[in-house]
Order: C-alpha cells, then sequence, then structure tokens
C-alpha cells in the first residue's frame, strides 16, 4: 500500500482518485481509536455526497461516529460487504474496508486535503 | 487532578487506553471491548475496581448509624455477608448505590468512585450523635475483580481458604498469596467470581500471578458492556440524584418495615402513588445503538428516555436500559427509539438480558 497516493482529511477521512472517480474510506489511526466497530451506516448509490457533510456514520461498541465526505459529487458505489463484514474497515482500512466511491464535479482534484506526512503530524498533534 | 490506582503504571506498560473516570485514569481497554467482554463470559477476566471508595464504619453504634443512612435492613446482616444498598436523600432520590459488607465487630461500605467525596460528607454529616467513626481506607488499599465461570477454579490457586466455599454476597478474610486479603463472592459482571481488597503494594503481583494464570485483563468497557446485560444499574445513568428507588426497579432494596432511614417517608409516599416510569430494557430491530439521551416513543401519551445502550457482544443486538411511562413496561411492547433524528423500533425486553446458568 502506498499511502503517498491517499489524501486526507482533518476528520480521518482518507480519498484517492482513479480519474474523476474518488474512493473514500477511514484512516488506520481512526479505525484505531474506534475499536469493536459493529455497524456501518452507508447512503445509497446515487445519494449526493456534499463537502464537509456527513454521508455516514460508524457505530463501535463505545461510540458512534459521523463520516463526512471529503469531496463534491455523486456517490455512484458502496461497498455493501461491510453490511455482512463491518471489521474489514479496521483490518483492511486501506484496501477491501473502502467505503463509499464518488464521482466528482469538475476538475477532479484532492489538493485541498492533507498528504500523509501532513496528517501524520496531524494526528502526532492530537496525541498525548 | 487526577487519581491514579496503584494499578496504573501496570496499565500504561500494557497498552491500555486511559480515560478519566470519577476522578481517576482508568483503563478503559487494553485491545477490544468485545473480545474482553467474551472473556469474562467464556472463561475469566481481571479488573482494577481500586477507584471504588472503599470507606470503614466503626463503633458500637455503627449497626444504627448505617441503619439510618441505608435503605436495606442491616440487622439481619450475619458476620461476613455482604448486601447492596441505596443511600437515598431526605426526598427519596439517589444518592449513591453501595455494597456494605458486615465484618468482624464492624462494617465496610463500597460506594462508586465518583461518589466517594460526597458519601463520605453525608456519613459524616449525619454522624452526630452516634458512637461510630468512619474512615476513607481507599487509597490505602486496592482492589480487583477476578470474574467469570473459571474465575473461582482459578483464584482457588492463590486463595486460602478456596473462595468456591464462600456463599453468594459473603466475604471473609483470606490468605492471597500467603498475605491477609479481604475476599468476596461478589462483581459487577453477571458471572460468578469475587473481588480481592489488599493493601497498596500488594495488588502488582497478585495481579502479575492472576494473568499468568490466563485471566484476561479488562477495561471499564467491557465491565460496561458485562454489567448493561446483567441489567445493573450504573450510577450517572440507571441511577442518580433524578431518581428514587422505586422508579430505578431497586424496590427490593428498600425495607420500609426496617425501621427509621433517611428518604423513607418520602418514598413510602410515592410506593403508595405507585411508579408512574419504570427502568425497562430495550432490544433493537436494527444495528443502530441507542446512547444516553435518546427519546422513546411509544403508543400515546408521554415519552422515555435512555439512560444506557450499548452493542450486546452475547446476543449480537443492540440493547439499552431506558426509563418509559409504566403502561409501557411490558415485555413485548413496541417502541420506537430516536436515534440521532432517526427512529428506530425496539421492543421492551424482561431484564436482565443476560443471567449465567447456575449450578
Amino acid at each position: 500500500m502506498d499511502l503517498k497516493k491517499f489524501r486526507f482529511a482533518k476528520t480521518h477521512e482518507w480519498a484517492t482518485l482513479d480519474g474523476n472517480i474518488c474512493t473514500i474510506g477511514l484512516s488506520q489511526f481512526a479505525v484505531e481509536q474506534l475499536t469493536d466497530v459493529i455497524y456501518i451506516d452507508l447512503p445509497d448509490v446515487g445519494d449526493p455526497a456534499i463537502q464537509g457533510d456527513s454521508f455516514g456514520e460508524i457505530e463501535s461498541v463505545k461510540a458512534v461516529s459521523d463520516m463526512y465526505s471529503p469531496v463534491e459529487g455523486e456517490i455512484v458505489a458502496i461497498n455493501d460487504t461491510l453490511a455482512l463484514d463491518p471489521t474489514q474497515v479496521s483490518k483492511d482500512p486501506y484496501g477491501k474496508g473502502w467505503l463509499i466511491k464518488v464521482k466528482l464535479e469538475g476538475k477532479p482534484s484532492l489538493d485541498h486535503m492533507l498528504t500523509h506526512e501532513g496528517y501524520q503530524k496531524q494526528i502526532a498533534g492530537n496525541a498525548h | 487532578m487526577t487519581l491514579q490506582t496503584a494499578l496504573h503504571p501496570w496499565h500504561a506498560s500494557h497498552r491500555a487506553r486511559l480515560i478519566d473516570f470519577g476522578g481517576w485514569d482508568m483503563p478503559v481497554l487494553y485491545s477490544s471491548i468485545v473480545d474482553e467482554h467474551n472473556a469474562v463470559r467464556n472463561s475469566f477476566g481481571l479488573f482494577d475496581v481500586s477507584h471504588m471508595g472503599r470507606i470503614e464504619v466503626t463503633g458500637p453504634q455503627a449497626l444504627p448509624f448505617l441503619q439510618l443512612i441505608c435503605s436495606n435492613n442491616l440487622a439481619t446482616l450475619k458476620p461476613g455477608q455482604v448486601r447492596y444498598n441505596l443511600v437515598c436523600r431526605e426526598d427519596g432520590n439517589i444518592l449513591d448505590d453501595i455494597l456494605v459488607y458486615r465484618l468482624n465487630g464492624h462494617y465496610l461500605l463500597v460506594v462508586n468512585a465518583s461518589n466517594r467525596e460526597k458519601i463520605f460528607s453525608w456519613l459524616l454529616k449525619h454522624l452526630a450523635g452516634f458512637e461510630a467513626r468512619v474512615e476513607d481506607k481507599t487509597l490505602a488499599t486496592s482492589m480487583i475483580a477476578v470474574q467469570g465461570p473459571k474465575a473461582l477454579a482459578i483464584a482457588k490457586e492463590l486463595v486460602s481458604p478456596d473462595p468456591s466455599l464462600l456463599n453468594n454476597y459473603f466475604c471473609a478474610m483470606s490468605k492471597v498469596m500467603g498475605k491477609e486479603a479481604l475476599v468476596s463472592r461478589t462483581g459487577y459482571t453477571g458471572e460468578d467470581g469475587i473481588e480481592i481488597i489488599v493493601p497498596v503494594g500488594e495488588e502488582v503481583p497478585l495481579w502479575e500471578a492472576l494473568a499468568g494464570l490466563g485471566a484476561t485483563a479488562c477495561g471499564l468497557g467491557a465491565r460496561d458492556t458485562l454489567r448493561l446485560e446483567a441489567a445493573m444499574p450504573l450510577y450517572g445513568h440507571e441511577i442518580s440524584e433524578e431518581v428514587n428507588p422505586l422508579e430505578a426497579g431497586l424496590a427490593w432494596a428498600v425495607k420500609f418495615d426496617k425501621g427509621n432511614f433517611l428518604g423513607r417517608e418520602a418514598l413510602w409516599e410515592k410506593n403508595a402513588k405507585a411508579g408512574e416510569i419504570k427502568r425497562v430494557g430495550l432490544v433493537l430491530e436494527g444495528k443502530r445503538i441507542p446512547r444516553e439521551g435518546c427519546g422513546v416513543l411509544g403508543e400515546g401519551q408521554g415519552f422515555g428516555r435512555v439512560t444506557s445502550g450499548t452493542f450486546s457482544p452475547t446476543l449480537g443486538k443492540a440493547i439499552a436500559m431506558a426509563y418509559v411511562p409504566a403502561t409501557w413496561s411490558q415485555p413485548g411492547t413496541e417502541v420506537d427509539v430516536d436515534i440521532r433524528g432517526k427512529r428506530e423500533r425496539a421492543q421492551v425486553a424482561a431484564l436482565p438480558f443476560y443471567k449465567r446458568a447456575r449450578a
């Protein structure tokens, strides 16, 4: 896994770009903080993704957290295998644990997001 | 400033995730709440419960003093017996739920960590006129809970006499790894097990010996899912200064006929009116988990409120405890729970959600 290709949001989502299709998931750090993931509520294909808005929620034994879309567009795929096995998000957050794919509007770019290095710095700053 | 138990360095060096709980820096989990939960249901687990308050009451009038403070009858307590009690305000609402241990000529109260100072002050406030003394022993002692179907058989290796000779809710001064300790057949998980109180300094070797015998170290996260399945109330959630024992389904721990106690008169009046709200269990149809504060909606007037919710590893379902109008309290009643703006179907369930098979 080459994390250099990944961009990150401050709210712990990751995104990668393939043409104008953006794949979104949760960072390793986020799933480690959640632990015991038991349910992931994902939107429907065809729903709009709005930058900065919640597209779903993730339930762990401890708490529920919103997941925020880092991009704007139309949701064209969801990872429906997570309904059967949500633990894939923890086991393989950058691979089989992806969440949704969004078809971007306009010129596809993730430049507004953090690089892996920048994200690592942010979470190191959060840890105490 | 946050307090630390004597086991804190052990927790920190074993990758525990630590949180503030009742003024103490405590482990919430080491690896996984579900794994720790299942270890207690299937084998046995180890909990540092040193944050619980331990208050000693001594003197010739310790018993009448405690009868005034506590809701349950302590006059019938045999030496070595332990009993669940509520400490109520004069208006009947709950200051704390505690265990009272009758020891050799004196009493030990085990109170919630978050209420330790409040209860200690409450005791001092009502002590006048009684030939009794109270002493907070919390910081001088440590407390370890060993819980699960294999707990007693394993603990036997370190505890003498064999703790399985203790009846449920009894305690005895015992030898633990050769040293004096108070061992009680009590717990907060719905499983069989014991709790051990030792002087500070002896907890780390004991903890490590138990871990060496195969116990899984468990944090407060698993303690919460375990007690919720067993429908045990948690102060600050099911019980608080906002509710009385009758509403909380704890009338069994209130003995009106034992003589006067603080809150008795007010509770007697409320008892005559009968409870308008009741504590119930909820089992959700879907996977979303109700959390504290979620609204409960049902037929007709009124609404309820969730006090604790979690995913039950044993049932594989989302569960909760809630206060609802008494008319919805029948098991099987269909209700909706408002989880963050979306209604989810749920059924009222008999409590507890989990009850261990007894030999």
